[in-house]
């Protein structure tokens, strides 16, 4: 299998967004790709971690999930529930990824992901704990691996 | 305007020659490719998809005793209830392993369009609707299909006894004794096959089980054997990475034109993606069911079959640790996308095998791109297809003209290429 490459959507995508040619698989211009970002209402900070090496399409894969309280205190025994999918293409996840337990205080293991195309993907944490429930939304955008003769 | 088409061909020119200068030019390319089309291209070649992954749940997949007897099983008509009907009967190696028919045709006609073997090993769920989880487990399913082998597993088993003792055993070990068992028998056959299922010991229905799925392990390995060979369409990619010109002309300006909208306004390989042509996942993208009052749920009944059958990766005769059946362990059971969802195809020898989607829809690969130019509202669920005229924040609707059409199919026939098929 070929390895896949999370990119952030850089010179290539923006040449065609100021060229007015943003088309049906190319993220939007102004696509917010960090994946360390407060959550909705600010009860969190949430940081996903990608794997490395890059999964290739298709194969499973995990992630981490790293959360703090909004002043950076690890958050201890939170659970989660994982959505996600591809805005452009109208579809969800292939898979229903689970967080399944957590590695060290406020660093969780996030399992069953996979991507079934290029593109971007948006992957949706629903958060339950101690200090409340809060939700957060990180875009990824998935690239195809450098080119092999 | 101009200025603009200047520009971008100015950077494509820019890019193109970046990319040839890494590489011997042997002569200078026909047709030009942005660097992202160049990737996506280059991932799109049958070499991509590298050796068949292995089948976790089938210890006996690679082994040449258990496909001979798979090749033997598979082309056997005494596996049915008329004695007439082989795995071949629709899987015909002469017709790219499937039959040409709108529904496979055994005992009965089916519902739904016979899928190619080539390529299964790649896919992690079989079936339009995905109902199995592996080459093993596809294979078992159609024998006890009333409309496809009629037949049942005891009255398989006792065939396999009798016929196929000597193989058996030589990959599997010493059959088991049976003791008495019904003629015919089997969970989910008539009410009284069901009837004297259930009046066996566990025991015996153990027994028999696992002779059944050893049948289909042997079958998957025959058919790990089978695949795609390369078509024009990956020559001309390789020539294209590899800055050879006069290697682009293995496809006329036609299908170049039809695979930039295979890439492009088409949307094709959002979904049609990879080596082989599919995202190995599901989508209802608004194909007209045959009956409009009983439209297919597809994907959303073959979860519920997948997740209650014995036979799946989690099974007692799966040979896979649970940690080893990942697609199972983060299924996707409660997406409401999954309504009258279907597989994604494999494109590749796509004209070889009309007609086309999960029913024979189609007849025509000229009326499979029409429908995704028209893209349709679906009968049932939610067509992911951005409709004609609709403000999407996100979603583009797919415009082609009837040209276009033309120029898309003519691509299609480039993806043919020989079936390979292990001796």
């Amino acid at each position: 299998m070929t390895p896949i490459a999370l990119r952030f959507p850089a010179a290539f995508a923006t040449a065609f967004a100021l060229l007015g040619l943003a088309g049906c698989g190319t993220p939007p211009k102004d696509l917010d790709v960090s994946l360390d970002k407060p959550s909705a209402a600010g009860v969190y900070r949430v940081a996903l971690v990608p794997p490395a090496p890059a999964p290739a399409i298709n194969q499973l894969h995990s992630w981490k999930v790293k959360l703090a309280a909004a002043d950076g205190t690890p958050v201890h025994g939170a659970r989660f529930a994982v959505d996600g999918g591809m805005p452009q293409h109208g579809h969800g996840l292939p898979t229903q990824p689970r967080v399944t337990r957590e590695l060290a205080d406020g660093t969780y293991q996030l399992d069953g992901m996979k991507f079934s195309m290029t593109g971007w993907w948006e992957v949706k944490l629903a958060i339950e704990g101690p200090q409340g429930a809060d939700k957060v939304t990180f875009n990824t955008v998935v690239d195809h691996p450098p080119v092999r003769p | 305007m101009n200025s603009v088409i200047r520009l971008i061909a100015a950077l494509a020119a820019v890019a193109v020659t970046a990319g040839a200068a890494q590489t011997l030019s042997r002569s200078p390319l026909r047709d030009r490719w942005s660097p992202q089309e160049v990737a996506t291209l280059s991932s799109m070649r049958l070499k991509e998809a590298g050796p068949r992954p292995a089948d976790p749940s089938n210890a006996y997949e690679q082994r040449t005793d258990a496909a001979a007897l798979g090749r033997a099983l598979f082309n056997d008509t005494r596996l049915s209830s008329n004695g007439q009907v082989a795995c071949a009967s629709c899987h015909s190696a002469d017709q790219q392993f499937q039959d040409g028919k709108p529904f496979g045709q055994g005992i009965g006609t089916g519902k739904r369009r016979t899928m190619p073997l080539m390529g299964a090993a790649h896919s992690p769920f079989l079936f339009w609707d995905g109902r199995k989880d592996s080459a093993w487990s596809q294979a078992l399913g159609p024998f006890e299909d009333g409309a496809e082998h009629g037949a049942n597993r005891v009255r398989l088993v006792k065939l396999v006894q009798a016929h196929y003792r000597d193989s058996y055993q030589a990959v599997f070990g010493a059959l088991p004794q049976l003791g008495q068992l019904p003629d015919d028998a089997s969970p989910g056959g008539t009410p009284a096959e069901q009837a004297a299922w259930a009046s066996m010991s566990g025991e015996s229905r153990d027994a028999v089980n696992r002779i059944f799925a050893n049948m289909g392990k042997s079958i998957a390995a025959f058919e790990r054997g089978i695949a795609y060979g390369e078509s024009r369409f990956d020559r001309y990619a390789q020539a294209t990475l590899a800055g050879d010109g006069q290697g682009q002309d293995v496809l006329s300006p036609q299908e170049v034109r039809g695979l930039r909208l295979f890439l492009g306004n088409g949307q094709c390989v959002t979904c049609h993606n990879g080596p082989l042509l599919t995202d190995h996942a599901f989508h209802n993208t608004g194909i007209p069911p045959i009956d409009r009052t009983q439209p297919d749920r597809g994907r959303a009944d073959g979860l519920r079959k997948l997740l209650q059958d014995e036979f799946n990766c989690l099974g007692r005769y799966s040979d896979a640790r649970p940690e080893q059946c990942g697609e199972l362990q983060f299924l996707a059971t409660d997406d409401p996308g999954q309504v009258a969802a279907f597989r994604t195809p494999s494109l590749r020898n796509v004209a070889q095998r009309p007609p086309y989607m999960h029913a024979g829809q189609f007849t025509s690969l000229e009326q499979v791109v029409g429908h995704y130019a028209k893209s349709p509202p679906a009968v049932l669920g939610h067509s992911e297809l951005a409709q004609p005229g609709e403000k999407h924040a996100d979603r583009q609707a797919i415009r082609l003209s009837a040209s276009d059409v033309q120029d898309l199919a003519a691509f299609l026939g480039t993806l043919t290429g020989p079936v390979v098929q292990a001796r």
